[in-house]
Parts: structure tokens; C-alpha cells; sequence
């Protein structure tokens, strides 16, 4: 399926690149929603079996260690408030989504039982399951009212407050003990995902305040937790989907990929979350851990600003997509732990356009296609900053790639801490990532005219047009024919050039089993420490 | 006596004001960087209108002059202000900070002070014959080693192949005295450096000192070898060795970045480092005012004990 580069030299580990935290791509502005299905798939995704390593019989007990990277002495257990991996792992094993993502980055129910549309999308029947939170109280209508309106607070900026933008929460109520109707602003074919919004978690009604001793209805429950340090969680024997095989999790931060690396080689976690690819092959086969490959992790790609010269002349967009030699920049830049992109978002994912031909570079039609827009002796700058593994060794390489084709490219770096607000309007290309989310938010958030996180300058009235199609169209193979229609139009002529996808790297102890593989970050199987055992 | 008090008097007036120099400028300094703690906060969501109501809400849109007026206001009262990435006191997190950065200082010092003088001592002593050599060398080349290239060569070797050493501290961050095997490695690294250049200080000032006219006259009234030594060479060797033993003091105190990122130990320098990034300009400035502090009392110390040693270096002064 996918070969390992050995020929590379491995780039120079930037050992003190010290502090690169993790940042979710995140599921932003009105992630809207998806197939109408109603009581599908009872208990959510896979447990243990199927893409699952190693396995054997699940034995009960002991303690997990898992270190990651983390946000310092500013972390919290308020799980609206996830920004980091940590964050989002923490707050997956304390709480609960109504729905989450399977490996397609579907929505699955998980609090929510079912859920049903009416026949023009804009009101939903959403019933919960019956699950109790680790103070004993069942989890109601009300504790989802409370958490959705807590996160829709305009006072506050909670990072999910703009995937519920779709739902009107004045409008909605709660129909039963365990059912709600959401009324939404506008036909939403995919509110599932809505539901398995990032950060969307259902906390206890009046709930604010999670340091002490956060209360969810997650499969651990809270034992301690020292912001930056650890956090100390137990078995909750009570969960609806079967109570966790380990006994304690503890979460430990550890910033610095090789600090991870050396705690698990030194028996110190049995877990580690984000490692390079090149300790991956160090490590792979070796015998003393184990690495596991999330594949479709986070797409990697250049960001043309479709509005503002030269890109926007299509004609340069295509030559530019004719310039990259995908293979050359994932084993360059990705250290070969990633698979090649075709201009588009969300390989393997629901709704992906898989039926277009592979694009390979092609310098000729590229400098054609220049010399046609007028462009020859091109010369643009493009912006980088070491804020996500690979970005400046992917500029590099890609700068090398056009002089291939007469382009001049001035790689400028940019500072981490502010690198996604500074791109979002300056420049005209720039290295850009995205962690996984579905096909449908990612157009939604940054390729609307009115997407807050748009990148590409990507705004056409005709594809908005689509998309709402798309959202008001009640079947899926209709719905399917849409967004194929959208993604040959960005195949054709985006602002994406999307080279590649990298896996995320995790590492195991030899005694760690149930680690999901077919599970690329964010999704419900990824960090999911409750079907995890220790042999 | 009143010369030193005034002296002291003086000082630490000139302490206060180069600390309030060092907070307006690393006020100035984080306020130059681009990107302030919304645009850090919003991360890769950086929908505009979702960082101006952080900014709003962290009540950044006012100006930069009346938000530091604003925090230096509650310092008389040992307010450092709230930390704007999660709305906690500042004081938390320097307190949660200072545990393990005085933990490992006070370990390095206690092995650092008769490491140092002993070695440079005997190394004097043995003046160009083959122990001098020897320590000579040996401080050199490890000196010459930067201190994360030893840490991971230390980390591979002890702890990994030979597994003797827990790798890293992680997890430990609550309770380092409760695991002191992993304390051994960090520690190792921190003595390493300041080791030599202490030994190398100590040699020279002693090797001045003996061939100084005052020992050979002490030598000529036939005062014994030892006394010579001790009580008169010494002293004067380590004058200069007292001022180099403040500035590493103040190095280790003042965050050691790169052996708590490799060891995992949640000190001082971790907390600027996440504060920094995070531009949680509160947290920034209470470590500033902390490192000022530390900086101008220790060397305070340093100058104090240096005129007690070698009271003539104090009429310069």
C-alpha cells in the first residue's frame, strides 16, 4: 500500500526546536451536516477488531501512560476549550460528543442514538442514548442544551462555537427526557457533523468550571490533574459502551518529541503521541516498541490566493500544480511517512473524488501554460515558518521544483505563534496543513465566500450555489454527485495544491494492544484509550 | 561598616531600577513580536472575528501603556496580574515553576562549590606536571561539549543501552525528590560546564597567587606549605571565582531550557518558554521582575563575598 523511502538522507532532526506543540486543524466555521441516518451503527465504531494491531483476548487492568505533547501550565480540563491534541485526548476520555467521526470521518452516533431529519433539513429529532455521568445523574436534552448554548455564548470564543452556528438554539428545545429537536437556520443535509463537531462535548447542565473535579459521562473518570504535568484519570465502570479494560490512564506532557521517544523506550509511558517519521524507521521493526501509522492524517499542500496576481490567472494555478513533484516532496519533506495528494482535500474521506487522474509534474505544459498568462519569469514569495513538520523543507524543496520550470521563489519564514492569522490574508502562497475533518467542513469553512478561515481567497458564487445544493439535497448519491461536481471544479482551477498526506506517528510499548491503526487524527478510534489493553 | 551599608544601600537602589528596566523592556520586546495571545490563542483557526472577541474578551484592544500601567499597579501588593491563556494567578505559575528549577540548582550548587575549588586546587598544586594535565584537559574538552548534545549522549548511553537511569522525568513533575534516580542525568548535564570553567578560574587564580611576591614573603618567614596556601593564596583565588559561581547560580535559577525540555522537568524555563509562545505578556513580565531580582541579589552576594575575600578589589569599587 505504501512504500517507505530509505533512499533520502533523513532531514537534520531540528533537535532544539524546542515546544512544537501540536495544533489541531481544526473544524471550524458550520461544519454542516451529513447523511440522514437514522439509528445507524448502534455502538459507534470499532472495538479491538478490525483495523486494530497485534490484539489477542482483551485482559483487564493496569495503568497506561501516554505522553504528549502539551500546553504548559496554561492547560485545562475544560473540554470547549480544546485546542491541543492533549487537549482533545484528555477530553475524549472524561466526556462525550453526540456523534463522532469514524475512520471516513463520517459522523457515527455516540451519545445520541439516532437521529432523523424532517423533509426539508432544518429540523432534526436527535434521542440519546440512555448514559449516566460519573455522578450517577443520566445524561438528558437539558445537559446538551446547556453545553451547546455554553460554547454558542457570544461572550465567550469557544472554538466550536462556529461549527454550531448552523443550529438555532433559542428555537430548539428538548422534546423528552432524551430527545431534542434542533432547529436549524438553514436546510443541513449534514448536521450529523455538526454533532461530532471538534470540542462539541456534552458536559452536565450548569457545569462551568472543570479544574477541580470535571463530572462527564466519558469512559474514565477524574482522579488529579496538575496543569502542564499530568493528569490522572480512573475506569468508569458505568460507561454505556462497556467499561475501559485499563484500570488508571495518565496523561503526561513531554514537549520534545526525542523526551517522548526516550520515556517510552525507557519504560517510562507505554504510549507516545507524535513522533517524527525518521524515529519511526529508526524504531520500525526493531523490536523495542511498536510504531503505528495513523494514515490521511493531515494534508499538506500550498495555499495560491486565488484573488490577487499572479494567481489570479488560473492558468498560473494549473502550471503551479504541474510544477510540484508530489513523490519528490513527501519523501523530502514527509520523510516518506505520507502518500501523494491530487489537489484535493480528504483522501480515502466520504465524498472523495477519486475517480480523477493522478496529476504528475509536467514542466512543459507548466511553462506553457505560464508563457500563455503572461507570466514567464515568474517571481513570487512564498511563506513558511517551522510552526508544522515538513513546512520549510517542503518550501525548500518546492522552490527547487520551480526554477525547473523558469519560476523564481523567495521562501520567506514567518513567525510560528502567529504563522495561521498571518497567512490567512497576507501573501499570495504559502505552506498550509489541515488535520482531518470532513470533506463537507472543509469546503465550508474555507472555501465559501463567506468561510472565515479562507484561505485561498476561493470565492465564487456558483460553487456557494453548490454547496447549498448540496446541503438541501435529502439523498446521498445526490449529494455525492454534488460535491464531485465541486471537487473537479477545485481539481481543475483551486487554490489548493494539495502534494500529499501525511500519517501521524504514534509509538507503543510491545505490551500496549487494541491501538486502532484505521484512525487518522480527530477521529473517535484516534487516542481512544478505553478499547486499549495492556498484555 | 557604614561604607558597606551604603554601599549595599546603593546597589540594591540600582537593582530596582535596572529590574524596572528589564520589565519595560521585555514589555517592549513582547509587544514587538508578531502576533499578540489572541492571534496564539486562535491557533489555526484564525477567523478574524473569532480573535477580535479574544482580544476583547483578554481586553487587549486597550493600549499597550495602560495595560502595563494596569499590572505593574497590582505589584506593590505582590499582585503579578492573571495569566491571559488561562486566566490563572501569575504567582501559580512562577511558584509551580521555582520547585523543580530550585531543586535541581540547589543539587548542582551543592556539588558544583567543592567539585570546582577542589579540583582547581589540586590542579594548582600540581602545576604542569601530569594531574594538572589531566585536569586541565579533561575540563577543556568538556567544556567544549554543548550541554543538549551531552544530554542526549548521557540519556542514550546511561539510560537507554545500560538502562542504569530513568531516561526523563516525565510525569514526575509533582514529586521530583520522590524519584531522585531521575534527577541524576539533568543534574549531570547542568554540573558539566560550570564544573570547568570553576576548575580552570580556580587553577589560575591560585597559580597567580602563589607566585604573587606576598606568598613568597610569607614562604621566606616560614610559614608552613598548607597555611600558605589556605588561608592566604586561596582567598584571593577565589574572589574572582565567587562572581562566576553568581552568574551560574543565576543560570541555573533562571530557567534552563534546553535540560527541561530533554528531561522533562516543568521549571522556570518551561513556563517562560510556553509564556513566550502563548504571548501571555503577564507571565512574561513576572518572570522578568523574578529574574531581575535574582540576578541583582546574587550578584550583590557575589560582590559582598568578593570584597570579604579580597577587601582591596573593594576600593575600586
Amino acid at each position: 500500500m505504501h512504500e517507505k523511502s530509505t533512499r533520502l538522507v533523513p532531514p537534520p532532526d531540528r533537535f532544539p526546536g524546542l515546544h512544537r506543540r501540536g495544533f489541531l486543524a481544526a473544524t471550524g466555521a458550520a461544519s454542516l451536516g451529513a447523511l440522514a441516518l437514522a439509528g445507524c451503527g448502534g455502538s459507534g465504531s470499532g472495538s479491538g477488531d478490525g483495523g486494530s494491531k497485534g490484539d489477542g483476548t482483551p485482559k483487564r487492568g493496569g495503568r497506561l501512560r501516554a505522553a504528549f505533547a502539551g500546553g504548559g501550565a496554561s492547560e485545562t480540563l475544560d473540554p470547549h476549550l480544546a485546542n491541543l491534541f492533549a487537549d482533545v485526548a484528555r477530553a475524549k476520555a472524561l466526556f462525550d460528543k453526540l456523534a463522532d467521526y469514524g475512520a471516513d470521518l463520517s459522523a457515527r452516533p455516540r451519545l445520541a442514538e439516532k437521529w432523523e431529519p424532517d423533509k426539508t433539513l432544518d429540523r432534526w429529532q436527535v434521542t440519546l442514548r440512555e448514559a449516566t455521568f460519573h455522578d450517577g445523574r443520566p445524561v438528558t436534552a437539558r445537559d446538551v442544551l446547556h453545553s451547546y448554548r455554553r460554547i454558542a455564548d457570544p461572550k465567550r470564543t469557544f472554538r466550536a462555537k462556529a461549527s454550531l452556528e448552523p443550529i438555532d438554539l433559542d428555537a430548539s428545545r428538548a422534546t423528552g427526557k432524551r430527545s431534542i429537536e434542533f432547529v436549524l437556520k438553514r436546510p443541513t443535509a449534514e448536521f450529523p457533523n455538526v454533532l461530532a463537531a471538534f470540542g462539541a462535548y456534552i458536559v452536565p447542565e450548569n457545569a462551568d468550571e472543570f479544574d477541580r473535579k470535571p463530572v462527564g459521562s466519558g469512559p474514565f473518570r477524574f482522579v488529579s490533574f496538575t496543569p502542564g504535568r499530568s493528569a490522572l484519570f480512573r475506569r468508569n465502570d458505568e460507561y454505556w459502551e462497556g467499561a475501559p479494560h485499563l484500570d488508571e490512564l495518565e496523561f503526561v506532557v513531554a514537549n520534545e518529541e526525542s523526551a517522548r521517544v526516550n520515556a517510552l523506550i525507557g519504560g517510562q509511558v507505554e504510549y507516545a503521541h507524535e513522533l517524527n517519521p525518521t524515529t519511526a524507521r529508526a524504531h520500525e521493526g526493531g523490536g523495542r516498541i511498536e510504531i503505528v501509522r495513523l494514515r490521511n492524517s493531515a494534508m499538506q499542500g500550498f495555499c495560491m490566493k486565488t484573488d490577487r496576481a499572479p494567481f489570479d490567472d488560473e492558468r498560473v494555478r494549473q502550471a503551479f500544480f504541474l510544477i510540484a513533484d508530489r513523490r519528490e516532496l513527501v519523501d523530502g519533506a514527509l520523510s516518506g511517512a505520507g502518500e501523494v495528494g491530487n489537489d484535493l482535500f480528504g483522501k480515502g474521506y466520504e465524498y472523495y473524488a477519486d475517480g480523477l487522474p493522478q496529476r504528475e509534474q509536467d514542466l512543459d505544459r507548466a511553462r506553457a501554460l505560464l508563457q500563455q498568462a503572461g507570466a514567464e519569469n515568474l517571481r513570487v514569495t512564498l511563506d513558511t515558518s517551522a510552526v508544522a513538520a515538513g513546512f520549510t523543507e517542503a518550501a525548500g524543496i518546492f522552490r527547487d521544483q520551480a526554477k525547473k520550470a523558469g519560476v523564481t521563489i523567495d521562501v520567506r519564514m514567518g513567525s510560528k505563534d502567529s504563522y495561521w492569522s498571518d497567512i490567512l490574508d497576507g501573501g499570495t502562497l504559502c505552506c498550509y496543513r489541515s488535520g482531518a475533518m470532513p470533506i463537507e467542513a472543509h469546503i465550508s469553512q474555507r472555501l465559501l465566500t463567506g468561510s472565515t478561515t479562507n484561505a485561498t481567497k476561493w470565492q465564487r458564487k456558483d460553487f456557494d450555489a453548490l454547496y447549498q445544493q448540496a446541503q438541501s439535497t435529502p439523498d446521498k448519491a445526490g449529494r455525492a454527485a454534488v460535491y464531485e461536481r465541486m471537487q473537479r471544479r477545485l481539481y481543475s482551477e483551486g487554490g489548493f495544491l494539495v502534494w500529499g498526506f501525511a500519517d501521524w506517528i504514534i509509538g507503543t510499548a510491545r505490551t500496549v494492544k487494541g491501538v486502532q491503526t484505521e484512525a487518522p487524527a480527530n477521529t473517535v478510534d484516534w487516542a481512544r484509550f478505553d478499547k486499549v489493553w495492556l498484555a | 561598616m557604614s561604607g558597606l551599608r551604603s554601599f549595599v544601600a546603593r546597589r540594591l537602589l540600582l537593582g530596582v531600577a535596572q529590574t524596572a528596566a528589564v520589565v519595560l523592556l521585555v514589555f517592549a520586546l513582547t509587544e514587538m513580536l508578531p502576533g499578540d495571545a489572541a492571534v496564539a490563542l486562535a491557533g489555526d483557526q484564525p477567523d478574524p472575528a473569532r480573535i477580535e472577541a479574544i482580544r476583547e474578551a483578554l481586553r487587549l484592544d486597550r493600549p499597550a501603556v495602560e495595560r502595563l500601567a494596569d499590572w505593574a499597579a497590582g505589584l506593590p501588593h505582590g499582585d503579578f496580574g492573571t495569566s491571559l491563556a488561562s486566566g490563572r494567578p501569575v504567582a501559580r505559575y512562577i511558584a509551580d515553576g521555582f520547585g523543580p528549577t530550585l531543586l535541581l540548582a540547589s543539587l548542582t550548587v551543592a556539588l558544583l562549590v567543592p567539585l570546582g575549588f577542589g579540583l582547581g586546587v589540586l590542579a594548582a598544586r600540581h602545576e604542569g606536571r601530569l594531574l594538572d594535565r589531566l585536569v586541565s584537559s579533561v575540563t577543556l574538552a568538556v567544556y567544549a561539549v554543548p550541554e543538549f548534545a551531552l544530554g542526549v549522549l548521557l540519556v542514550t548511553v546511561l539510560a537507554l543501552r545500560l538502562g542504569w537511569l530513568p531516561p526523563t522525568a516525565v510525569g514526575y513533575g509533582t514529586d521530583l525528590l520522590g524519584h531522585p534516580a531521575a534527577l541524576v542525568l539533568p543534574v549531570l548535564v547542568l554540573l558539566a560546564r560550570p564544573v570547568c570553567s570553576l576548575v580552570r578560574l580556580v587553577r589560575a587564580g591560585m597559580i597567580d597567587a602563589l607566585a604573587s611576591p606576598y606568598v613568597a614573603q610569607a614562604r621566606r618567614y616560614g610559614v608552613s606549605g598548607a597555611r600558605v596556601r589556605y588561608t592566604h593564596a586561596l582567598p584571593n583565588a577565589l574572589a574572582p571565582a565567587a562572581q562566576q559561581l553568581a552568574r551560574t547560580i543565576d543560570w541555573l535559577l533562571c530557567g534552563v531550557i534546553v535540560v527541561e525540555a530533554l528531561y522533562v522537568i516543568p521549571g522556570l524555563g518551561t513556563v517562560l518558554l510556553n509564556a513566550v509562545a502563548e504571548r501571555d505578556v503577564p507571565v512574561v513580565q513576572g518572570l522578568a521582575v523574578v529574574f531581575g531580582v535574582l540576578t541583582v541579589v546574587l550578584n550583590l552576594a557575589a560582590d559582598l563575598v568578593a570584597r570579604r575575600l579580597a577587601p582591596r578589589s573593594g576600593v575600586a569599587a
